[in-house]
């Protein structure tokens, strides 16, 4: 899709009325398009071609890179960091907040750097505790919770203040956006829970692997008996599995993940396991497509980023839309300064 | 106590309606607390909450108690302090993703809130984030003072737990 108002590689997209982003996502999501988002897992290192080479697989096939805050608690380099880098060549990010290792006063001081800095999306989460991770001797800090964070985003969004109450002069102009697991425990109070997210300040949701599409269905006809249709963007959440042996392993090792039997069972007797991972996936995206309610997918290949545009590609869902990178448009407009009107 | 917290829980809606009435009391007792002065009542108030919340809830002492909208699991055992509800990581048996030996906090919590009335809706309320200030400092004496004062007049501290603090 390209906008009749492209701008210069790197700038804010002119802002359109009931808008709260200059941001593409909310654009193509507002648009009523299938979105399409996917990961980057950040490298370990401080080399800035790293993230542009992880970024650089994904394009034409995604309409933000989410940018992982210490997923799984473990040490990479900062969301903040890499979202700074990908807004300097054009890229949407969504920049994931999680609650773990920073207080109120850090996290808002990110909120407002992210957005001075062209990050239009971001994504509040609890995160992961520091058991799961290789510093499991840290200190876990959840001064605040997916919840309070939204709130706190929306208010310095919207009534251009801190917590505190204090005044700041420009408002971030930010989506946001949280995560839901319609697989988890206790199932009947999912839907509410998102309902209770919408109401603190979430605009989209990015949900965790649903690989039980029957979880899932039942997961939004209740979000849509609470009345949440409309009001709220859900990404679904996707991924390759790569063999019966890692989904079992996921399964029974990673919390939240709900794998039904059939598909591990599928897996095992495939002969091309890896390629049967990727059927799957794209299988179930064209059966997500279907469910009502649902906005578009969000594509987690960890370790197999290379795989997303083929998944993306095959089911179909951009429906010839090709979303935004580096290079598509041959004669972008000048770049001007940051900032500059 | 693991096994008395989990007893509480399964008599929300009693301890709930015990509650209730107690805070009524307490409430009615604000212009003696006044007197006496509640800075002076508030270490020998604390210490009996910490030890009565602390056999029934493994109360945390945050200072701004939300047991009534968590269905009397207290929010601050769960290792994440999540006030709003469950993270994603809840086990297939319902228990902690960090803890796994138990039980998810937020599982017991919907489990008791289902028990009171109205309990559900509570729970779906946004809590705030907390006041680290508070923590240490009794929930009790903080209603009161909440409930009697006139609304211009609340104290900013007190703020943060809105309306459905227990």
């Amino acid at each position: 899709m390209k906008f009749a108002d492209e701008p210069a590689p790197g700038q804010p997209l002119p802002p359109l009325p009931g808008h709260s982003s200059p941001g593409r996502l909310e654009r193509v999501l507002r648009a009523g398009s299938f979105a399409v988002t996917t990961e980057l897992a950040p490298p370990d290192s401080a080399d800035p071609q790293e993230v542009y080479a992880r970024a650089r697989v994904f394009d034409g096939y995604a309409d933000a890179i989410n940018a992982t805050d210490g997923s799984g608690a473990n040490c990479h380099m900062s969301s903040v960091a890499v979202c700074a880098l990908l807004t300097r060549i054009g890229y949407a990010p969504v920049m994931q907040i999680s609650c773990r290792d920073k207080n109120r006063i850090a996290i808002q001081g990110d909120i407002l750097g992210g957005a001075a800095m062209g990050v239009c999306n971001m994504l509040c989460l609890t995160g992961d505790g520091v058991q799961a991770g290789d510093h499991p001797q840290a200190k876990p800090v959840f001064d605040l919770d997916c919840m309070s964070l939204l709130a706190i985003a929306r208010t310095l969004r919207d009534e251009s203040r801190f917590q505190s109450g204090r005044k700041i002069t420009s408002p971030p102009r930010v989506f946001l956006g949280a995560a839901e697991n319609p697989s988890a425990l206790p199932h009947d109070w999912r839907a509410r829970r998102l309902a209770k997210k919408v109401a603190a300040g979430a605009q989209f949701i990015q949900t965790q692997y649903c690989y039980d599409l029957s979880l899932l269905r039942s997961f939004m006809r209740h979000v849509e008996d609470l009345g949440l249709a409309g009001r709220v963007f859900i990404l679904a959440g996707v991924g390759p599995l790569r063999s019966a042996k890692t989904a079992d392993w996921m399964r029974r090792n990673v919390p939240g993940m709900h794998i039904p039997d059939a598909l591990v069972d599928r897996l095992a007797g495939a002969k091309d396991p890896a390629r049967e991972g990727r059927d799957i996936c794209v299988e179930q995206i064209q059966a997500i497509r279907e469910i009502p309610g649902i906005s578009g997918v969000h594509v987690m290949a960890y370790r197999q980023e290379e795989t997303v545009a083929e998944i993306v590609d095959r089911s179909g869902v951009l429906a010839g839309r090709v979303p935004w990178y580096p290079g598509r448009d041959p004669d972008p407009p000048e770049p001007r300064p940051h900032g500059a009107a | 106590m693991y096994s008395v917290r989990q007893w509480s829980v399964r008599h929300a809606r009693g301890l709930n309606s015990f509650y209730r009435g107690f805070e009524a009391v307490l409430v009615r007792f604000h212009r003696l607390f006044e007197w006496i002065g509640y800075e002076r009542l508030e270490r020998p108030v604390a210490f009996v909450e910490r030890n009565v919340k602390g056999l029934l809830f493994d109360c945390q002492m945050c200072g701004q108690c939300a047991l009534s909208s968590t269905g009397m699991s207290c929010p601050m055992n769960c290792p994440k302090t999540l006030r709003n509800g469950p993270c994603g990581g809840v086990r297939a048996n319902g228990h902690c993703e960090v803890k796994p030996e138990m039980k998810c906090v937020w599982v017991e919590a919907f489990r008791g809130s289902r028990r009171i009335d109205g309990g559900i809706d509570a729970m779906s309320e946004v809590q705030v984030a907390v006041d680290q200030r508070l923590k240490g400092r009794s929930s009790w004496l903080r209603v009161v003072r909440e409930k009697t004062a006139k609304p211009a007049a609340a104290a900013p501290a007190a703020k943060p737990a809105g309306g459905t603090s227990r």
